[in-house]
């Protein structure tokens, strides 16, 4: 399975390597950076490369690739997911995860990846078995520990482990018992070209709502909860954490689970496509270059649409805007805007859209001397926040705990935002 | 205060380390010695871990980890730290540990030191410290210990606690690594393993049984039904290696569901089941399919995992229901794929590319979806690319107008590479939906006035495909395409442009000589492609006409004869020669017109995912489209199913046990029936004590594929267990179909050893034990007699059918076995008769042949093509040593042609060594070595060979890509033996993989002195693609290419010491006769080569 780690920065450096079994030299990363060189983007550097004698498959996550080497079949998902899965241990442990905070913990991070895998498979990678047997580094923690000699690692097998509920450690206590959950959505979306005109159908290229739950539960003992919804039949097609019983779900469409302790993802959900997506923002543009001028021509106006009356927060436009173009003048009506001359990238940060005044971007573009008219237009990405609603009407009918005997706190947020949404101009 | 002053300390460390590092890094810790002296810092940390303070001693050991993830070397503390092995705190233990595993190998003699440590804690009260024990111990790897490991593995094997049996699962492909020789031990430990019933132990005792003895399906058929039972509770990374297990394993034992005429009722099982007992009642042989009940199983309890959050879980059962499922049944995973496409960038990129094969099979499962492949602006080229890929494959006359008008954005894009590709996809669409090709081609026309030059360029060669498929009045276009010729500075597509124009220049007869007037200006300038392409329009017109051309013809060869590449060069003494009458050319010249003027075929545009469904999907070897190493071939179907019973278990606990839902339990079971041995009423009692249903059901006589069960049984325990596996699977199998007058003794001969046996194999009954464990507690009232029935169950690990498989790769075989098979109503074999014809080479194979095509039998089985895919091919053995100049020593040696470990450039020998005196022979290692700078990796000295006991050791040679032999002395204490080994010049290759059109461009590259080639006569044998590639493999460690045309065959390797690359390619001509080409810079290695390869397939 999994021979070797090793951990790139942006600039090339590898600053991390690890074995599982006998050593592979580092110079296997070369075949990597030979990709990255063809790679024009950071992006583009394929998942699986082969070399003579190993494969590479790498991920990408905060500008840092994890690549691990491998000797012999294995499925390349396996590797993607478990490298994904260590990233995300790394953050939940260090809160961000940067290369100077795998370097100022990295006693931790060895020891953390040697649980994880054995021999090249993966051993531990529950983040309540983990932080079991590892305890993530708080200032508190180190101090006392220079002090009293004490460590970080466990001294006992997990006790979720070997219980019939590996998710869950045993012996939780809270003094406040409380259960947090967020439904979030996110709009994907394709606009073609007429953006704001009225018929909706005739705009969208594509769209459609993917929505997450994610949990926050503090709670004593071996709760063991239920949440239904109001309107289940909306979930197209989920994916669940592995404490949900598949069971319950398929015959009464209830989530009944013991929860993790802290923080995890309960379901991820697809909203059904027979249900017309409400686009909640419209773009009128205008972005032009004339034949033989030098400049163009930049006109951009945000305005709500479908929103529930709720009203849309955090807005950011961004654009790659051609590459001949050379410096943007623009003037927006609210918000800050920047133009990057080196990668052409422009960014709005809108802010909240008012109604009744429209946000704006307008002003002039201004072409590489003799450079010809580009032949696209630039598309335009928009992200967005709206608080309090879940745009596909999905609602929380009811939480539910049984096992203990106190009474929980519970809450539920919802919010929407824009996914991967795009305007084409 | 101390610590700020240690950090410093640290810094100057490492800036020391790094001046060593840089200096070093190919031989890493030897040379780093070198800089030891100057390197003074290390010597506070040897200090810190002698201390008495636990507190700098963790500080220290803290720095050390450091150390190592910076990928610094530390090795020289070893002595230091190892002390601390036994430490009371549990952190700097774990980073002792951590240590351990890392420089064990290095310093195998200290490494021992701590061996005893492990060894106490092994029996540890603490599960936990047990287990850290096992993995440490097991990570070590120094051969010396794979006693202690071996026997610390099957301790705990059978702990109570399933963790630490799980470290034990995960022990056995450690050890399996270390030493290989241990294989048999471990498979029965894995056999024992695989019984557990902890959720936890599954997955890693499946993973160690896919990494030792992947080819023993054998195993399985007992915990089958409870494998997929547990399926939904093992942790996901084992649900991944479970399913990809069960997956291979339900096509060897599984008949097909594809079939015409295959009844299933996909959409809700009970109704499968109900109709499916009722249509036996009635119309057993008018249906000529029902799913065997453990197929169904299998897929139904895989179906809820694809909504698990990890996504290989869910690509490894979306590659189940693609590989096993009824064809009505698949597209239940299309949303779960689709829904994967959400996640990282990494993982779209994997399913892409699954989904891309499966679009290309089945266009309709994924249609609905169209719209989730729309590409966007933000996403990686790749991804990009791959969607395209996807919707080409959508495309069909009703969506081709939606899919146009997108693509219409992309071909606009900013990213010009996926303009490009977006342009190639418009004319496949256009050749693949004839309603649209106009359409297309005058988009693609109107590109041509597209500013970008590489839009430009690709739209030309793909209008000049389509032509070419449309050989239709499209002048118009090609004189566009003339006009357009000043502007376009592409070569590519100004060599496109010429051949059109040399093509249909009978359509253009103005133009086309204007444009070689123009040419004949410009040629000195032009690309070697362009160059070659005007020399042809020359020549083409030449012939058509003339009159107007030939002094520009003329002109041309001229300034073609004295061009720098020697490529246009030939070309052009060939045109001329061709072309030009004169005295010394021959006949070839009144065929000229035929020859330059033949009507083309037109060239097929299709996907480049075409053919990677040879490969198991969700496979590396799929994403990479070349086969990986250690890939498991997934078989076909077999025609007729290998007896079911294999897989009922004494007791049917697994079922009623650990079934998710009980009530189903009796729904699955009931479908037995389909081994229309019981009725269903028999059924029912099987349920509570199928040992006496059994019996009572073989007595009767009927049941054929009981007795042969018993009897493989009975031979088995009568031979020693090696050579019986072979020999006894055999028999059994021509026993099967003897007639039941021979069963009648037999079967009493089997209740008379009963008893004995009894007592003899300890493992069935522990085994019987813990099924009496289970919560159904039928086994207490099973008689005497029942459970020796379960005893003959459980013991015969081969069902009847398996042998019938493995006897075709038992090639040598006598003849008259083979024709006693043909009895066996098995259709495959037919497939199979001719290949014990072509055997393989008939020199020196060595008996590992045999195993090693035993190891693939399950491939085997009917895709004759892959079998001697590359280094697995056979393998000789030299003699290295003779016993009698080696006073009793002898050595062999063999190349196991796998990538050397110690270094790249070396190749990989194994030899063996055999002690053939009286005495043991002490000290055995290499000494002097000639010639003087030859780079040899010795084996580790071996203290003492017993007599008559013999080792396999490897060691790697750097040959320098020369065939020169390697002189060294093989010592003994006593002796020393002069002794070279001489590489075959096949063995100095690796294989290379590589893409049909790759090949074609590099072996572009290697002509003229680089290309040696002949014609050689085939023998009839070696004409097949098995036996071809089977007899290159034999000569040479190359790796296939695969091939679009039947009668080109085409291997690519590199010399493993430079990396240079060698082309071999036969193409085979009409009666018999092939021509043989190697192209590689290395002109001495190819000419060897050819020798070498022209023997073994001229010969039969």
């Amino acid at each position: 399975m999994i021979h070797s780690l090793f951990l790139i920065n942006s600039s090339g450096d590898i600053f991390l390597e690890k074995h599982w079994k006998s050593v592979v030299s580092r110079s296997v990363c070369d075949y990597f950076f030979e990709a990255q060189e063809r790679a024009t983007e950071p992006e583009n550097v394929p998942p699986v490369i082969p070399t003579p004698h190993h494969y590479l498959i790498s991920v990408l996550r905060h500008r840092i690739y994890f690549v691990a080497v491998i000797q012999s079949e294995v499925p390349p998902l396996f590797v993607i997911e478990f490298l994904h899965r260590v990233v995300d241990t790394f953050q939940d442990y260090f809160g961000v995860c940067t290369e100077a905070a795998i370097k100022d913990n990295v006693v931790v991070v060895y020891e953390l990846l040697e649980e994880m895998l054995d021999n090249g498979f993966p051993l531990a990678t529950e983040s309540n078995i983990l932080k079991e047997l590892i305890k993530p580094p708080t200032i508190l923690r180190t101090m006392v520990n220079t002090i009293t000699g004490s460590t970080n690692v466990g001294e006992q097998l997990p006790t979720g482990q070997l219980s019939v509920v590996p998710w869950r450690r045993t012996g939780v206590k809270y003094t406040n018992n409380e259960a947090y959950f967020d439904v979030v959505e996110e709009i994907d979306a394709i606009i073609d070209k007429s953006g704001y005109g009225s018929e909706q159908t005739r705009s969208t290229i594509t769209a459609e709502i993917q929505g997450v739950i994610d949990a926050c539960v503090k709670l004593t003992g071996m709760p063991d909860l239920t949440l239904s919804f109001m309107n289940p039949r909306l979930l197209d097609d989920v994916s669940f954490h592995p404490c949900v019983r598949f069971k319950r779900w398929e015959a009464e469409r209830i989530l009944s689970f013991i929860p993790p302790d802290g923080n995890f993802r309960l379901l991820s959900y697809h909203v059904s496509s027979q249900n017309l997506v409400a686009i909640p923002v419209y773009v009128k543009h205008n972005i032009s270059f004339r034949e033989g001028s030098s400049q163009g021509r930049f006109d951009l106006t945000l305005g709500p649409k479908q929103t529930m009356g709720k009203s849309v927060e955090a807005v950011l436009v961004s654009s790659q805007l051609p590459r001949g173009v050379l410096t943007a003048n623009l003037n927006p009506s609210q918000g800050t805007y920047t133009f990057d001359p080196v990668t052409k990238m422009l960014t709005w940060d809108v802010g909240k859209i008012n109604p009744q005044k429209l946000p704006s971007l307008k002003g002039t573009m201004s072409l590489q001397a003799g450079a010809s008219k580009p032949d696209e237009n630039p598309s335009i990405n928009i992200q967005l926040k709206i608080q309090q609603m879940a745009i596909s009407g999905l609602k929380v009918n009811r939480l539910d705990m049984y096992g203990e005997k106190y009474k929980p706190f519970k809450g539920i947020k919802y919010m929407t935002k824009a996914g991967k949404f795009q305007v084409r101009t | 205060m101390s610590t700020i002053a240690l950090y410093n300390d640290q810094g100057g460390a490492e800036a020391a380390m790094e001046a060593g590092q840089e200096n070093s890094s190919s031989t890493g810790g030897a040379a780093f010695g070198l800089f030891s002296s100057d390197f003074k810092k290390n010597e506070d940390l040897k200090e810190m871990l002698e201390s008495n303070k636990e507190s700098l001693k963790l500080e220290a050991m803290k720095r050390v980890v450091g150390l190592i993830s910076k990928g610094k070397n530390a090795s020289e503390l070893f002595p230091a730290v190892v002390k601390n092995v036994a430490s009371k705190n549990i952190e700097l233990k774990k980073l002792v540990y951590v240590y351990l595993v890392r420089y064990a190998e290095e310093q195998q003699d200290l490494a021992l030191l701590s061996i005893s440590t492990f060894q106490r804690a092994l029996k540890d009260p603490n599960q936990f410290i047990r287990g850290s024990a096992l993995r440490v111990l097991s990570s070590i790897r120094v051969p010396i210990i794979v006693p202690i490991m071996m026997l610390a593995i099957k301790e705990a094997a059978a702990d109570l606690s399933p963790y630490v049996r799980k470290t034990s699962a995960h022990a056995i492909q450690k050890l399996y690594s270390l030493d290989p020789e241990q294989k048999e031990q471990l498979i029965e430990v894995i056999e024992k393993l695989l019984k557990d019933k902890s959720t936890l132990v599954a997955g890693s005792v499946v993973m160690a049984f896919e990494e030792v003895c992947p080819d023993r399906i054998d195993l399985i058929h007992k915990n089958y039904r409870k494998l997929c039972n547990l399926l939904v509770d093992v942790e996901e990374w084992g649900q991944v290696v479970i399913i990809s297990m069960l997956t291979r394993y339900a096509r060897t034992q599984f008949t097909s569901p594809w079939k015409e005429g295959a009844t299933f009722d996909e959409n809700n099982d009970k109704a499968f089941y109900d109709s499916d007992s009722e249509d036996k009642r009635d119309t057993t042989e008018a249906k000529p399919y029902t799913m065997d009940p453990d197929h169904r199983l299998l897929l139904r309890n895989t179906k809820p995992l694809l909504q698990s959050r990890n996504t290989a879980v869910v690509m490894c059962v979306a590659q189940l229901y693609w590989h096993l499922a009824p064809t009505q049944e698949v597209n239940i995973i299309t949303k779960s794929l689709v829904r994967l496409l959400r996640s990282h960038r990494e993982v779209q990129y994997i399913v892409l590319q699954n989904i891309a094969t499966m679009s290309i099979q089945r266009k309709g499962i994924f249609e609905p979806y169209m719209k989730s492949f729309y590409v966007r602006s933000t996403d990686a080229t790749h991804i990009k690319t791959l969607k395209l890929e996807i919707l080409t494959n959508l495309a069909n006359e009703a969506n081709i107008s939606t899919i146009l008008r997108e693509f219409q954005t992309y071909v606009k894009s900013q990213d010009k590479a996926f303009a490009a590709a977006t342009i190639q996809a418009i004319g496949r669409c256009a050749t693949n939906i004839t309603d649209v090709t106009d359409t297309c081609l005058s988009g693609l026309v109107l590109l041509l006035s597209n500013r970008d030059e590489t839009v430009v360029a690709e739209s030309v060669v793909v209008i000049k495909k389509l032509l070419q498929t449309q050989p239709t009045q499209h002048s118009e276009i090609i004189k566009h395409m003339a006009k357009l010729f000043d502007n376009i500075t592409v070569s590519m597509a100004r060599a496109s442009i010429l051949w059109l124009m040399g093509e249909y220049c009978d359509r253009v007869p103005k133009i086309a000589p204007d444009v070689l007037r123009k040419m004949a200006k410009t040629f000195t300038a032009e690309e070697d492609i362009v160059k070659l392409q005007t020399v042809n329009l020359a020549a083409k017109l030449y012939l058509t006409n003339s009159k107007q051309t030939k002094l520009l013809t003329q002109y041309i060869l001229n300034l073609g004869k004295y061009d720098q590449s020697y490529d246009i060069r030939d070309r052009t003494r060939f045109i001329r020669q061709l072309i030009v009458p004169n005295e010394k050319s021959g006949a070839l010249n009144k065929y000229a017109r035929r020859i330059l003027l033949a009507p083309k075929p037109a060239p097929v545009l299709e996907s480049s995912f075409k053919d990677r469904d040879r490969f198991q999907l969700g496979t590396l070897s799929h994403s990479l489209n070349t086969k990986a190493a250690g890939y498991q071939e997934l078989s076909d179907w077999p025609a007729v199913a290998p007896d079911q019973s294999v897989r009922n278990v004494e007791v049917i606990e697994p079922v009623q046990e650990w079934a998710p839902s009980v009530g189903k339990t009796k729904k699955s079971g009931k479908p037995k029936s389909a081994d229309k041995f019981y009725s269903d009423d028999e059924e029912e009692k099987k349920e509570e004590g199928s040992e006496s249903s059994k019996d009572s059901s073989s007595s009767s006589s009927s049941s054929s594929s009981e007795e042969s069960g018993s009897e493989s049984e009975e031979e088995s325990s009568e031979e020693s267990e090696k050579t019986s596996s072979d020999s006894g699977k055999s028999s059994s199998g021509s026993e099967k179909s003897s007639s039941e007058s021979e069963s009648e003794p037999k079967k009493k001969k089997k209740t008379k050893k009963a008893p004995q046996k009894k007592s003899k194999p300890p493992a069935a009954f522990s085994d019987s034990d813990e099924n009496g464990n289970g919560p159904v507690a039928q086994a207490s009232s099973s008689s005497a007699e029942s459970s020796s029935g379960s005893e003959t169950d459980s013991e015969d690990s081969d069902p009847p059918a398996t042998p019938q498989k493995k006897k075709k790769d038992v090639k040598s075989k006598p003849k008259a076995e083979v024709k006693s098979k043909v009895e066996v109503p098995l259709l495959d074999l037919v497939d199979f008769s001719p290949a014990p014809t072509n055997a393989p080479p008939s020199s020196v194979i060595s008996s590992s042949l045999i195993s090693d095509l035993e190891g693939l039998s399950l491939s085997n089985i009917t895709s004759t093509m892959q079998v001697t895919t590359p280094s697995f091919g056979p393998v000789k053995t030299y003699e290295l040593l003779h016993h009698m100049t080696g006073k009793g020593l002898s050595a062999k040696y063999h190349f196991p042609r796998q990538p050397c470990l110690y270094e790249p450039s070396m190749v990989a020998v194994q030899v063996i060594l055999t002690n053939g005196s009286d005495h043991s022979l002490e000290e055995i290692h290499i000494g002097e070595r000639s010639p003087a700078g030859l780079n040899i990796h010795c084996f580790n000295t071996i203290e003492r060979l017993e007599p008559e006991a013999s080792v396999t050791v490897s060691m790697g040679i750097d040959f320098s890509d020369s065939t020169q032999a390697a002189h060294f002395q093989l010592c003994t204490k006593e002796d020393q033996f002069s002794v070279s080994i001489q590489p075959a010049v096949g063995e100095l290759l690796m294989p290379s993989s590589m893409t049909e059109q790759d090949y074609s461009k590099e072996q572009g590259k290697l002509l003229g002195m680089n290309e040696t080639s002949a014609t050689i006569t085939m023998a009839t044998a070696n004409t097949s693609r098995l036996a071809i590639s089977k007899q290159v493999l034999s000569v040479c460690n190359v790796g296939e290419v695969p091939s679009s045309q039947n009668t080109v065959h085409r291997f690519a390797g590199r010399t493993v010491s430079s990396g240079a690359l060698v082309l071999v390619c036969l193409e085979l001509k009409e009666s018999s006769t092939a021509l043989l080409t190697i192209n590689t810079e290395k002109s001495v290695m190819a000419s060897m080569l050819l020798r070498d390869l022209k023997q073994p397939l001229v010969q039969a």
